[in-house]
């Protein structure tokens, strides 16, 4: 995309900036661009619910965690669940058991 | 909801952390790493065991530490250990060392597969989701060969818990992906097509990509998800938008589980009516909504309808059956084009370069051409610019080449340095393809390397002298332009090789004004000698000596130039040796010799364009491949009514003067056995040398014929007098066939008179071009005499104008001693010699093998061997025909597969075919699919008779 998707390879990746922070996802040339923008946000959205209001630092203090939330939203390359109240559930519900 | 606090629970690791943050140099680091790899190899080697918090806590510095970008070449045991943890937090920990740092130390493997093994056993969801989500993330062979079974009975249990399911389903699609011969489809496939009207969208969503992506592979097994995906799709686009509550995003109703439906969609063909009437009605909705004023001024809510939009487009597009459809999305996309989000007027100008391609919205997409012409001219970013030029390269045709081709040029003065070979090789492909007449070809090149010159590629300029060598009609103007264009003070190099070629060959064609006269020429070129580098110097050598050949009357001048210090004693070998020889061959040779030796080039040979080689090459295999092929198929379609009606068309409706004299029409060649006729009848007026009849075919002549449909080259016709070779080339529509008669005997054949007449002359243009040996003796007809033992050659010159039946016949009329000779054989120009191979995935295979399922395009025959059934000798066959035979395309591997374009001038038509040996019955069957009935039937019938 214009400003948002780079060539990588026979890849892409589409990218989306949060203050210092960019989220980038690489995907096929013929994956819907804004379709994978917006899950870049939907992941955001969920960590920003997780962490309360995240910053860099929670990520990386907390960067196994961040694992977890990317596995419950992304698997095998593929979106898994787009749902915020799903994966927050689940989130906690994991959190309970530390 | 509670916060989670920083690094809460490991303590340690968070002073680690901060440490590590704290250091001023990446020496203080480093240092401080070290420090902590020693601490911990001492824990790990120490002699009190570690308890599973202390070893959690480690493993996680090392992840750490790796993820900083250091080896860490130890802990993988302890990891190892924490996967049979009871704590969710001491095994998730091991399975994230596990999956980032996974390594084939097989010991390990081992125990790690029985530890994911065990907690796939355990019924405990959280604990079968990490070993799951392991699995997923690894996606080794050794994991598929351990789980490939289990999976599929995880993901269908009726008792396993919805995350569970999710996690399934995509663990198999990774497995699938990476050993798909370790997942074999099973009854688990209908049941995992059901979850599709599963109540968890979550579940949907994992299975919709998992069926995806096994649906390409095996389309058969999972075509019932096409309907269940419609209605789930209908369902999700018509609720209203708090229906689906957790799955709504920014009023959007599950955008990112539509989208993989509609991709789902675009694995199949349009579906049968029935399902068809709902997903047109979901595509019209989704369309709809596009206009709706937007619920919300958030970009989240457009990008999110966007995306479902641009996929329903892209559906759309792929089923490229639906003009209503076809030509709403190209307005919607017209809108984008002026839309104020950078990233939609990008994604519409991406968008319509497939829906170019379509016979339905080509037009469709003209209308916006002012608007992408603008684009290309005022939009900031590059990456538009560049998919404005696509666009544009897709929408060209010939009505509007000129324009395109111009704005293009106009855009290449300011063009980005990054994209402007790329649009150096676009213009030269349009203004070769749509030349109507040559000489703005010619102005455009010239064009080309006087904007661009140092972007245009040897390829191109090689190109415009292959195609002015084999036009004479342009020949003279060419050698006007470029010598004008050399009158520059400051001109390319490129220029100055382009003129120095093509003055060295049609210098003479101008030579009669006195403004451009011989020396005048010479002076001209030899201006820019010095200035140029070695290779070009090399050429302009060459043009000289040309010149001596072409213009006796400046030949000491130009022996002058070679004779000087600077050529003989040149420092470059190349130009010493070009400077000496040429020298001295102007030196001794005769007039005659001369002639000889530097006479004008031969045309080349017709081939692919070296241009559109070099952007395939460029943009990478299977972009502008795909897009260029699609689009000369579909280009065929849109003028496939205005082809001739008739394609059987026989002599008997032919207006050829010939045609009448021969009855050929009436006895149909291509089934016809040899004519009863012996052989003594070819001898058919003593009395009269006028050609007043063509004999009847040769005997056996369809036996040589049968040979030829899958190779150029070899000996047509023998009998005790007469031998005739074939050597010929085809490329795209046109081809070239050198024919040898060899005289066999010791005496004169007199009157020779090859004729070749064409029973279908509106198809095939052929013509003769009359060489008699490689002196270039223009259009002398073949020498009426030939001598014992001698051979003479005879070019023709073919054009294939529309697709065409009947192959033409050669007819060879001469004496031979005291006899009239008369004989005929079918000259082997087929319908398949105009085959362009065109390589594509299995995927793309199938989708156009289904989008050709109209039971007028496919011809099927099943028919016995007649050969030893040699999988090589088919494979060779196939290639031979001139379709691409394409491997792996076939999910049987003993099938054959091809594809290809046949192009005809006024159509090209896309063909596939499937040829399915049955060994056992010693049967094949073959199946050619084609946009057009009879090009189906006549390449089935040529092909079947290969084997």
């Amino acid at each position: 995309m214009g400003i948002l998707t780079l060539k990588f390879r026979n890849f892409k990746i589409i990218y989306r900036r949060y203050a210092g922070l960019y989220f980038c996802i690489c995907v096929d040339v013929t994956d819907n661009n804004l379709a994978y923008l917006e899950a870049i946000h939907n992941f955001v959205e969920v960590l920003n619910e997780y962490f309360h209001n995240v910053c860099e630092l929670d990520l990386v203090f907390n960067f196994y965690k961040v694992y977890t939330v990317v596995d419950e939203m992304f698997l095998a390359g593929e979106i898994r669940e787009t749902s915020q109240t799903k994966v927050l559930k689940q989130l906690l519900m994991l959190q309970a058991l530390e | 909801m509670p916060a989670v606090s920083k690094g809460d629970g490991m303590r340690g690791l968070a002073v680690f952390i901060s440490d590590i943050r704290n250091c001023k140099s990446k020496e203080a680091e480093i240092k401080r790493i070290n420090k902590e790899l020693a601490n911990i190899r001492s824990k790990f080697k120490g002699d009190k065991a570690l308890d599973g918090y202390s070893k959690k806590k480690y493993v996680c510095k090392l992840l750490f530490i790796f993820l900083l970008g250091h080896d860490i070449d130890f802990g993988h045991m302890e990891a190892v250990n924490l996967l049979s943890s009871n704590r969710y937090t001491e095994k998730q920990i091991g399975y994230l060392f596990i999956s980032v740092l996974v390594n084939s130390n097989s010991e390990l493997i081992r125990l790690i597969n029985n530890a994911i093994k065990n907690d796939l056993a355990s019924r405990n969801p959280t604990f079968m989701g990490l070993a799951l989500h392991c699995i997923a993330n690894v996606g080794s062979r050794e994991m598929a060969e351990a789980f490939a079974g289990e999976i599929p009975k995880i993901l269908v249990a009726g008792d396993t818990m919805d995350s569970v399911k999710q996690s399934a389903a995509l663990c198999l699609l990774r497995l699938y992906r990476t050993s798909p011969d370790l997942v074999p489809m099973g009854d688990w496939t209908s049941r995992v097509v059901h979850l599709l009207n599963d109540q968890h969208l979550g579940v949907v969503t994992a299975a919709t990509s998992l069926i995806t992506t096994l649906a390409q592979k095996n389309p058969e097994e999972f075509k019932t998800s096409v309907s269940l995906a419609v209605s789930r799709l209908s369902r999700i686009v018509t609720s209203a938008s708090t229906d689906l509550q957790d799955y709504t995003y920014y009023f959007v109703p599950a955008p990112w589980l539509s989208v993989k439906l509609l991709r789902l969609l675009q694995c199949y063909p349009p579906p049968d009516p029935a399902v068809r009437g709902r997903l047109t009605e979901c595509l019209e909705t989704i369309l709809n909504k596009a206009q709706e004023p937007p619920k919300s001024k958030k970009v989240q809510h457009s990008n999110a309808k966007n995306a479902v939009l641009f996929e329903a487009i892209s559906l759309i597009i792929h089923h490229d059956s639906e003009p209503n459809l076809l030509v709403r999305a190209c307005n919607q996309l017209g809108q984008f084009l002026q839309h104020r989000e950078t990233n939609l007027r990008y994604l519409a100008l991406e968008s319509m370069c497939t829906l170019a391609s379509s016979e339905f919205s080509h037009e469709a997409v003209k209308t916006h051409i002012e608007t992408v012409i603008n684009a290309l001219k005022t939009e900031r970013d590059v990456s538009v610019r560049q998919r404005a030029v696509d666009l544009l390269y897709a929408m060209c045709d010939r009505s509007n080449a000129q324009q395109i081709v111009a704005e293009m040029l106009n855009y290449l003065e300011t063009a980005d340095y990054s994209i402007r070979e790329e649009i150096v090789l676009k213009v030269a492909i349009l203004a070769e393809k749509y030349a109507v007449d040559y000489t703005w070809y010619v102005d455009t090149i010239l064009n080309l390397i006087r904007i661009a010159g140092d972007y245009v590629s040897e390829e191109v300029w090689y190109r415009v002298i292959q195609i002015v060598i084999n036009r004479d009609d342009v020949q003279g103007y060419a050698a006007k332009t470029v010598f004008e264009a050399l009158q520059a003070p400051a001109c390319h190099e490129n220029l100055v090789k382009v003129g120095g070629y093509i003055l060295g060959e049609f210098g003479n064609l101008i030579a009669g004004d006195p403004r451009s006269s011989p020396l005048i020429q010479f002076n001209l070129l030899h201006s820019k000698f010095h200035l140029c580098s070695v290779p070009t110097r090399a050429l302009l050598l060459s043009t000289y000596i040309k010149f001596v050949n072409l213009f006796p009357e400046i030949k000491t001048t130009i022996q002058d130039v070679l004779r000087s210090d600077s050529q003989l004693k040149n420092a470059d070998v190349e130009l010493q040796q070009r400077a000496v020889e040429y020298l001295r061959l102007s030196t001794i040779a005769s007039t005659d010799i001369l002639a000889t030796v530097l006479e004008e080039m031969p045309p080349f040979p017709e081939r692919e364009s070296s241009i559109l080689a070099k952007l395939k090459k460029k943009k990478g295999p299977g972009t502008v491949t795909d897009l260029e092929e699609i689009k000369k198929e579909r280009s065929s379609d849109m003028n496939g009514s205005a082809e001739p009606a008739s394609v059987n068309a026989s002599a008997v409706s032919t207006p050829s003067p010939s045609a009448d004299l021969l009855g050929l029409g009436a006895a149909p060649l291509t089934n016809s056995a040899p004519p009863p006729a012996s052989s003594g009848s070819l001898l058919v007026d003593v009395f009269s040398d006028s050609a007043s009849a063509v004999a009847p075919l040769a005997p056996g002549s369809d036996d040589n014929f049968a040979r030829f449909v899958c190779k150029n080259n070899g000996v047509l016709f023998e009998n005790q007098l007469l031998q005739i070779g074939l050597k010929s080339e085809f490329r795209q529509n046109l081809g070239r066939m050198f024919i040898f008669y060899g005289n066999k005997t010791s005496t004169q054949f007199l009157n020779f008179t090859p004729t070749v007449i064409c029973s279908d002359d509106l198809h095939l243009l052929i013509a003769f071009l009359n060489y008699t040996s490689c002196l270039n003796l223009q259009t002398k007809p073949v020498d009426p005499t030939v001598d014992g033992g001698a051979q003479v050659q005879q070019v023709v010159n073919i054009e294939c104008v529309s697709d065409f039946m009947e192959a033409p016949i050669l007819n060879i009329q001469f004496r031979y001693g005291g006899t009239f000779q008369n004989l005929s054989v079918k000259l082997p120009i087929t319908l398949n010699k105009f085959f362009q191979p065109t390589e594509m995935s299995s995927q793309d295979f199938f989708q156009r093998w289904k989008q050709l399922s109209n039971p007028k395009q496919e011809v099927q025959n099943i028919f016995k061997a007649k050969h030893p059934m040699d999988a090589e000798i088919t494979k060779a066959k196939i290639i031979g025909f001139g379709s691409a035979l394409l491997e792996e395309v076939d999910p049987n591997p003993a099938n054959f597969v091809g594809a290809g374009i046949i192009h005809t001038k006024t159509t090209q038509i896309g063909c596939l075919l499937r040829l399915e040996p049955n060994l056992q019955a010693q049967m094949y069957r073959l199946t050619l699919r084609t946009s057009k009935e009879a090009v189906s039937q006549r390449l089935c019938e040529l092909l079947s008779e290969q084997f």
